[in-house]
């Protein structure tokens, strides 16, 4: 099953409470994706510094904190739960190398400009209250409540799956070609953490960016390469997009205000928005890219 | 009589409303703060107005029989699925399978109803006032799928006995739907519908009929799509 949701906000005056909306988007969800929650949050930092977000896991913060401070010098370290946020003026792929090779017990679960992601094991209520998602603020933000059906229930298992610089993607549904296309992208030197059919997803999706090609001409190909049931939502620096297989199994129901754009798999996912009794009302057409910002 | 959602629970208000308090002659009620939940309304089984203001979840209305059910918003997948008798009317847009396996009753979407609306429908009528997504009437085996709007792709795939009227344009047709002669018992029929639903602007003449084509009723060796 499944639960999906993703919040773009129009109105700077709502990025403060963007954390909150979010938090109660998910938990409405909880119903749909019971054993693992996770969520993207971006927040338009103006820097030069990326962050990664790194799921620590069992290991001793203070402990980590010393270690990463031998590797990267200019390391700035802020906890939350079993997640911290690194920041660090270093080249990606440096610290990248550095994570894999020395922090082998981490895992990395995104890294950009704007975006932290945090996810975890337990029912989206215990996920949300663990990373404090309520005091979070943005301009955007994406989440997942998991029902585990095709791989193990951990964190690396857990969504949004972050390929790229900035770019994540949740999912609900499951993909059939995804071990042919892991295999494909892999020899194209992407990396995969994970059995998950949506890791693949996000893996081609970045692919792609990499490859200079826009959101929307990338998930328009993919509703070429991608075979099975999907409703895509994929995140952006600056932006959002929403996509559904042909077939459209998979809900999702959409909510336009002149303040933000909302979307989640069940329209009970919403109804706690401001003003959604009056918002334009619509449920995505399938295989038609639906997108926000840029 | 008001029955709040935020306040009673959706196991009380449906047991209230499936089980009425027969000495009590009161039949008209209104139901506040649906905030999407799933399964209002369902099971109702005797002579009510129900009113929903705002929009619904999934399976709205399922299994209605003789009750007359009005949703003031958008309903989730699935309303009116299996309903038998009665009256179901959205005044916002449909997700999914709307009116699916319906034998019976009347289900009236003012708004767009997406994919596979009238899924294996059984006897209802259904009158959608904008457009249906692909794949509706698929296996629908008796009744009337009325659409004002426009049609997805694979309108009717299999389909027994379900007559659909679409007034727009159909993007394609699903194996063994064809277009139909539209006689003038079927303007008559098609007239009616249009009046029970209250749509003044649109004329019987301007729609067009399809049905089976029948050849999918014996197995042949050469049937394929």
């Amino acid at each position: 099953m499944c639960g999906i949701v993703g919040i773009y906000l129009k109105n700077k005056k709502l990025n403060n409470s963007l954390g909150s909306l979010l938090a109660e988007m998910l938990i409405n969800m909880g119903s749909r994706g019971p054993d693992s929650a996770g969520f993207a949050i971006y927040n338009d930092e103006k820097g030069e510094k990326l962050k990664y977000s790194i799921c620590i896991n069992n290991l001793d913060y203070e402990n980590f904190k010393k270690e990463l401070s031998e590797y990267l010098d200019d390391a700035d370290i802020r906890k939350n739960s079993d997640h911290v946020i690194l920041k660090t003026k270093k080249k990606a792929n440096d610290v990248l190398k550095i994570l894999k090779d020395h922090f082998k017990n981490t895992s990395l679960v995104g890294y950009g400009k704007s975006i932290e992601i945090f996810k975890q094991v337990g029912s989206p209520n215990e996920v949300v209250k663990k990373f404090n998602l309520n005091n979070y603020s943005g301009t955007h933000a994406i989440g997942h409540t998991r029902m585990a059906t095709e791989s193990a229930i951990t964190t690396d298992g857990s969504h949004p799956y972050s390929t790229g610089e900035d770019e994540c993607l949740v999912h609900n549904g499951s993909l059939s070609n995804h071990n042919n296309l892991r295999r494909k992208l892999k020899k194209k030197g992407i990396n995969f953490d994970s059995e998950n059919d949506t890791e693949v997803a996000a893996g081609y999706i970045s692919n792609h960016l990499a490859n200079k090609k826009n959101l929307k001409e990338t998930l328009n190909d993919g509703l070429r390469d991608l075979d099975g049931f999907y409703t895509f939502i994929t995140g952006t620096r600056n932006g959002f997009a929403v996509l559904r297989d042909e077939i459209a199994c998979k809900p999702a129901v959409i909510a336009e205000t002149n303040d933000y754009v909302a979307i989640a798999s069940e329209f009970q996912a919403m109804a706690h928005l401001p003003g959604v009794n009056n918002a334009k009302i619509f449920e995505p057409e399938p295989g038609v890219v639906y997108s926000w910002g840029s | 009589m008001e029955l709040d959602l935020k306040k009673l629970n959706l196991r009380n208000v449906n047991d209230k409303l499936q089980n009425l308090d027969r000495k009590k002659n009161e039949r008209d009620f209104t139901i506040i703060n649906p905030e999407g939940n799933h399964a209002i309304c369902a099971g109702l089984k005797n002579e009510m107005n129900v009113t929903i203001k705002g929009h619904v979840g999934y399976y709205c209305a399922g299994m209605n029989q003789k009750a007359n059910i009005t949703i003031e918003g958008n309903v989730g997948t699935g309303v009116a699925e299996n309903m038998m008798s009665g009256k179901v009317h959205v005044k916002g847009n449909a997700s999914q399978s709307a009116g699916a396996t319906a034998h019976g009753g009347l289900l009236i979407i003012d708004g767009d109803a997406s994919s596979r609306c009238g899924i294996s429908m059984k006897g209802v009528d259904i009158v959608v006032k904008g457009s249906v997504g692909h794949m509706s009437g698929f296996m629908s085996q008796s009744g009337n799928l009325i659409v004002c709007g426009d049609a997805g792709e694979a309108l009717g795939d299999s389909l027994y006995e379900t007559n659909i009227y679409i007034r727009g344009k159909v993007k394609s047709l699903g194996a063994d739907c064809i277009e139909k002669k539209m006689d003038k018992k079927h303007l008559n029929k098609l007239k009616k519908f249009l009046k029970d639903a209250e749509i003044k602007n649109f004329k019987a003449e301007s729609f067009k009929r399809y049905g089976s084509a029948r050849k999918l009723y014996n197995f042949k060796i050469d049937n394929s799509y």
